[in-house]
């Protein structure tokens, strides 16, 4: 291609014809990127405790997020979702724990991910017989607030999720520096066994860990439901950008998940301005095989320095 | 031990021979198992053999099949007007043009995807453990979202394989024709890796499953072994694909070609169910496998995928060891390993 050619092809976008948007995009990043972070805070939560990557993470998002669409069909407001949704989240998340994850906690990697998996796809199915193909949204009614004079929008929904977000985040982590049971997950994180010797009842902070985990997407769930959409299908993009978000900055790196959440964020509405929404999926999970073959070629380059 | 092993072989050739005849009715099913026991075998040189678990494989596959249909039509037609068309008879091949596309189609769709592995290989063959597994699983995906997007293969449409040229034969002929490709595909697969197996090739494979890194230190270049296995596998699988594609008749980006849900698990399930590492094992998964879903599909009819996460779970947890590692386990004598009876028993009195 003559460089003339994507001279053109940039100035024919919208994005670079009125910058504006970009003003729009990199906040609407941000805001959908705090969410991203609340999701993969649970999905670091449970790979750093248990040692567990939950391919059904993103379903579990989902299922909460239909339950604050119930609540929305009930009559009831669906912000309201964000206290119910959590509540019967946290008890899916035990009793999956108690069927199917205990019996692959300390088995091979491969094991649990293909478990969770077989989850995912069952969960896939059963919401989509029960509540039907369609895609739905919740309406919440919150108005919108603009910016320059009306050329950058922001719906006032996302600025409520973003907020809840940040305060249960804020919540957890305070939880967990403080509780007998925060307590608790942290030391069976840093080792299980030395953990249960002193009296820690690990299959209990197991259980505790994962519902933690489920009630977390389901905060996030049904915050989704308010700002963006729901469809059975769309869990496993969640799994993979919470995947993405928690490799990028590292286990147990609090300020990073949510840095990089942004950034992902970010680069999801760039990516939709740019290349057509079409490809918007299709542009996260290609970013995730780039930033692990770049994390490979990093990571090799610091092992011939130690040799 | 030997004799028996002609003998098996044997009856099995002659079985897969005449079996279009005895089951007339059930041709185009028994080509699908072929195809499957395709899958299920190269997915096993990654993930039996060489201990990387890959949800990968089913980008070749769908490759392979976009590969095969574009090529099958592009050396007669213009592509892009093929699929504007969407299917309806404005182009027509006639019967040697169709042969020879399909010989082509075939033999690129076995090349280009060995090649497409060897370039990303490098990159990702480097990850280990979940991350490879991961990394893979984006690939799939991805690759299945990027060719939704692209007009020239029909986007999300989906586009149409070169329909059976009309004047040399019915239906019939043409299932026939593609069982025994299918076959002919299966049997040479399979005496390849057996012969691979028993080269420096499938003991570095072992070696690099048991311990990689001092693989590395004993000399090995591990990385060029695993790029080549991976090949292997692409080849095969792209060449599935391109089969699949002509037997199905439409080629969907997600649903048919990069059906990660579907084939993408089926290969892995198939195998751990046979069990991996064996050179039978994912054979006989995927045999059993078919024989599960055909039968039991249409009694479960719309509730399919819910029995087969419910399959899933139930293998992965309570039967990692597959069929052949349970026979391993009952009749460790049939696969040459010795047992010290006395040894035996003081364990029994032990526990």
């Amino acid at each position: 291609m003559p460089p003339k050619f994507w001279g053109h092809f940039f100035m024919d976008l919208l994005i670079f014809q009125a910058p504006i948007l970009m003003v729009q995009a990199s906040l609407d990043g941000i805001l959908l990127g705090i969410l991203f972070a609340l999701i993969a805070y649970g999905m670091a939560l449970q790979w750093g405790v248990m040692n567990i990557i939950n391919i059904a993470q993103g379903e579990l998002v989902i299922v909460g997020g239909y339950i604050a669409y119930f609540m929305y069909k009930a009559g009831v407001h669906p912000g309201f979702g964000i206290i119910v949704s959590p509540i019967i989240m946290y008890f899916v998340g035990w009793g999956l724990y108690k069927l199917v994850i205990n019996k692959v906690v300390d088995r091979d990697l491969f094991i649990s991910i293909l478990a969770t998996f077989g989850i995912s796809i069952l969960t896939q199915q059963l919401m989509n017989f029960i509540f039907g193909s369609d895609v739905v949204v919740a309406q919440s009614n919150f108005g919108t607030t603009m910016f320059f004079d009306g050329m950058v929008t922001l719906p006032n929904a996302k600025i409520f999720a973003a907020i809840v977000s940040i305060a249960f985040a804020i919540g957890l982590v305070i939880y967990m520096r403080k509780s007998k049971l925060g307590r608790a997950i942290r030391a069976t994180a840093q080792n299980a066994r030395a953990a249960k010797i002193m009296g820690v009842n690990t299959e209990k902070v197991y259980a505790a860990t994962f519902g933690i985990n489920a009630a977390l997407c389901g905060v996030a769930g049904s915050l989704i439901a308010i700002t963006f959409t729901l469809h059975p299908y769309v869990g496993l993009p969640y799994t993979v950008r919470s995947f993405m978000i928690v490799i990028i900055a590292g286990l147990g790196n609090l300020p990073g998940v949510a840095l990089s959440g942004m950034g992902l964020g970010v680069f999801e509405e760039f990516a939709d301005y740019i290349l057509g929404t079409e490809f918007r999926i299709g542009s996260v999970f290609t970013l995730l095989v780039l930033i692990l073959v770049y994390r490979r070629f990093k990571l090799s380059r610091k092992r011939e320095y130690l040799k | 031990m030997k004799k028996n092993n002609l003998i098996l072989y044997g009856t099995i050739l002659i079985l897969g021979l005449v079996a279009p005849f005895i089951f007339p009715g059930f041709k185009l099913q028994i080509s699908f198992l072929w195809i499957l026991i395709v899958l299920a075998m190269t997915w096993d040189v990654q993930g039996g053999q060489m201990g990387y678990n890959t949800f990968g494989n089913i980008l070749f596959f769908g490759v392979g099949m976009y590969l095969c249909a574009s090529v099958q039509i592009g050396m007669f037609f213009p592509l892009a007007e093929w699929t504007e068309a969407g299917g309806e008879k404005t182009f027509v091949h006639t019967p040697p043009q169709y042969f020879q596309g399909l010989l082509f189609g075939l033999i690129l769709a076995g090349i280009i995807p060995a090649i497409v592995a060897g370039l990303i290989g490098y990159g990702i063959l480097g990850l280990r453990g979940h991350y490879f597994a991961i990394c893979t699983l984006g690939l799939g995906i991805a690759a299945g979202e990027i060719a939704g997007g692209i007009e020239i293969i029909g986007a999300g449409q989906g586009m149409t394989t070169p329909p059976w040229p009309k004047n040399i034969g019915d239906t019939e002929l043409r299932s026939q024709f593609f069982y025994y490709i299918c076959f002919g595909l299966v049997i040479f697969t399979f005496l390849f890796l057996q012969w691979a197996y028993k080269t420096r090739f499938g003991l570095v494979l072992n070696a690099i499953r048991d311990n990689e890194d001092k693989a590395e230190a004993m000399g090995i270049y591990t990385m060029r072994y695993k790029i080549i296995g991976w090949m292997v596998s692409a080849f095969f699988v792209g060449i599935a694909g391109g089969l699949m594609g002509n037997m199905v008749g439409y080629i969907e980006p997600v649903e048919v070609a990069f059906a990660g849900p579907t084939f993408g698990v089926f290969m892995v399930l198939m195998a751990i169910l046979g069990g991996k590492g064996t050179l039978w094992g994912p054979v006989i998964g995927a045999t059993v496998f078919h024989l599960f879903k055909e039968g039991f599909w249409t009694f479960f009819l719309g509730w399919q995928y819910v029995a087969l996460g419910v399959l899933i779970v139930v293998i992965v947890v309570f039967f990692p060891e597959g069929i052949m590692g349970w026979l391993r386990e009952k009749y460790p004598e049939k696969f040459g390993e010795v047992i010290d009876e006395a040894d035996r028993k003081a364990q029994v009195e032990l526990k």
